[in-house]
């Protein structure tokens, strides 16, 4: 099967006065912001309903895990129509918000269910001895949290984290459904427009598999810099 | 909030709208759960097989499908099928290939753990009773590989079902899509995607539940 190659495509012009290199690279701005902030509040929320699921009050625990079963059974995409269409009708006060924020709260949600579950299980990974040293001590229960657990939690699950961090990339993808100029709708519309898809597409993969090694490396080397010598996987 | 009007969930409306997606999104996660385990199978014997010309390729289809967003592998496919066969398929014919081979990748992984897990013990024991390699993958390793690895590969079933919504990006008519159409139609858009939200929930919970469940009764305890 011939297939007639045409990179010079990129340096054509849309029409609009920006090549479609252009228009791709700040595609790819699009979605690294969406992700980033979408990372944010992952991190923020999930960090938080991940340590209530440890902790000894009944209530709190049933809420943490209210919140992971909902953000964790129902499809991002959903979810993010979910913000876009159904919460600014229930909330009228939301309907000005930008829907740039709205898919980085529907996606922030959804990955802070998955950083809560592997928060919680770093937290449980660490010996028992670790909460009762702290409060042989004399540090109250957020004390302990805050100066004892959470430090060695999170550099347990850093590698999990690592791959969380690399899926909310993949996960920026839905928000062509809601017209974010990112690099999905760019692939979409460059490809009706030039019908040139395979180069397109091509060159859109390319940013996204950049993209997550990046995320990857970026995380080796916060796993470097924070690791505790001596402690299990960080002898070196 | 006092302007949610549900009436529009009659069952007429709901049987022609959103049955038919409802219908689609099952088959499709069944089809793609079922050759996905097959090829994720072979892709992972491929990988432990020891021999680099199996292993590379394997590697390669396996790390490659894994780090492009499923939107991406959905245009992909819809892309290039009918430009190596010279006619147009369907979009849901598209969709079934795509899922099939993207989670084809994600349950290899799943039964390479589980292969993994299985003491060499199991493996040389085979040998001694004079199997050869397929037999004992046949009849002793990949059965309570199979086994082991269950609840994790009814975990990724729950989670292909909530990917299946991705193919919205080529219009296939599945749950999400007959929601929405029945929506637009009607002009209540924000309560069917709220219903498309709670009919997700509720089958994604219950199959997790019942994950749950089956992971107490079934686990080996050595």
């Amino acid at each position: 099967m011939k297939y007639q190659w045409d990179w010079q495509i990129f340096l054509q012009d849309t029409g609009g006065g920006e090549t479609y290199l252009h228009w791709m690279l700040s595609a790819w701005g699009w979605t690294l912001s969406v992700a980033g902030l979408g990372w944010v509040v992952a991190l923020l929320f999930g960090a938080v309903i991940g340590t209530l699921r440890t902790v000894p009050n009944k209530a709190l625990q049933l809420f943490g895990n209210a919140w992971v079963e909902l953000f964790r059974n129902i499809p991002v995409l959903v979810q993010v129509f979910i913000w876009y269409y159904v919460i600014p009708e229930m909330v009228p006060a939301l309907k000005s918000v930008p829907s740039f924020l709205m898919v980085v709260c529907a996606l922030g949600f959804f990955t802070s269910a998955r950083v809560a579950e592997q928060v919680r299980a770093g937290i449980q990974s660490l010996p028992r001895g670790q909460m009762m040293a702290g409060s042989a001590m004399g540090l109250t229960l957020p004390q302990t949290y805050r100066y004892v657990i959470l430090p060695m939690a999170f550099r347990i699950i850093l590698p999990p984290l690592t791959s969380e961090a690399m899926n909310i990339i993949k996960n920026s993808s839905v928000a062509f459904a809601v017209s974010i100029a990112e690099l999905i709708q760019f692939a979409m519309q460059a490809q009706e427009e030039t019908s040139r898809g395979i180069e397109m597409y091509l060159g859109v993969t390319v940013l996204y598999v950049v993209s997550a090694f990046a995320v990857n490396r970026v995380m080796a080397f916060i796993e470097g810099r924070v690791r505790v010598p001596g402690t299990v996987g960080a002898a070196k | 909030m006092s302007n949610f009007d549900f009436s529009v969930f009659n069952f007429e409306l709901l049987q022609s709208f959103v049955w038919s997606g409802f219908k689609f999104s099952v088959q499709l996660t069944l089809v793609a759960m079922i050759g996905g385990i097959l090829i994720g199978t072979v892709l992972a014997l491929m990988r432990l097989s020891g021999v680099k010309l199996l292993e590379i390729p394997a590697r390669i289809y396996v790390d490659g499908l894994r780090s492009i967003p499923l939107v991406m592998v959905i245009l992909w496919v819809y892309l290039l099928i009918p430009l190596f066969l010279g006619h147009s398929i369907g979009k849901e014919v598209s969709a079934i290939v795509t899922f099939t081979i993207f989670e084809a990748a994600y349950y290899s992984e799943i039964m390479r753990a589980g292969i993994q897990s299985i003491s060499r013990g199991q493996v040389y024991a085979g040998q001694a009773v004079g199997l050869t390699y397929a037999q004992n993958m046949r009849y002793v390793i990949l059965p309570q590989a199979f086994r082991n690895m269950l609840p994790v590969l009814l975990t990724q079933t729950i989670v292909l079902f909530q990917d299946t919504s991705l193919v919205y990006a080529i219009g296939a008519y599945d749950l999400l899509h007959g929601f929405e159409t029945l929506g637009k139609n009607y002009g209540r858009p924000v309560e069917t995607y709220l219903a498309a939200a709670i009919v997700y929930f509720v089958v994604c919970f219950s199959l997790s539940m019942t994950v749950k469940r089956l992971q107490k009764k079934i686990a080996i305890v050595r």
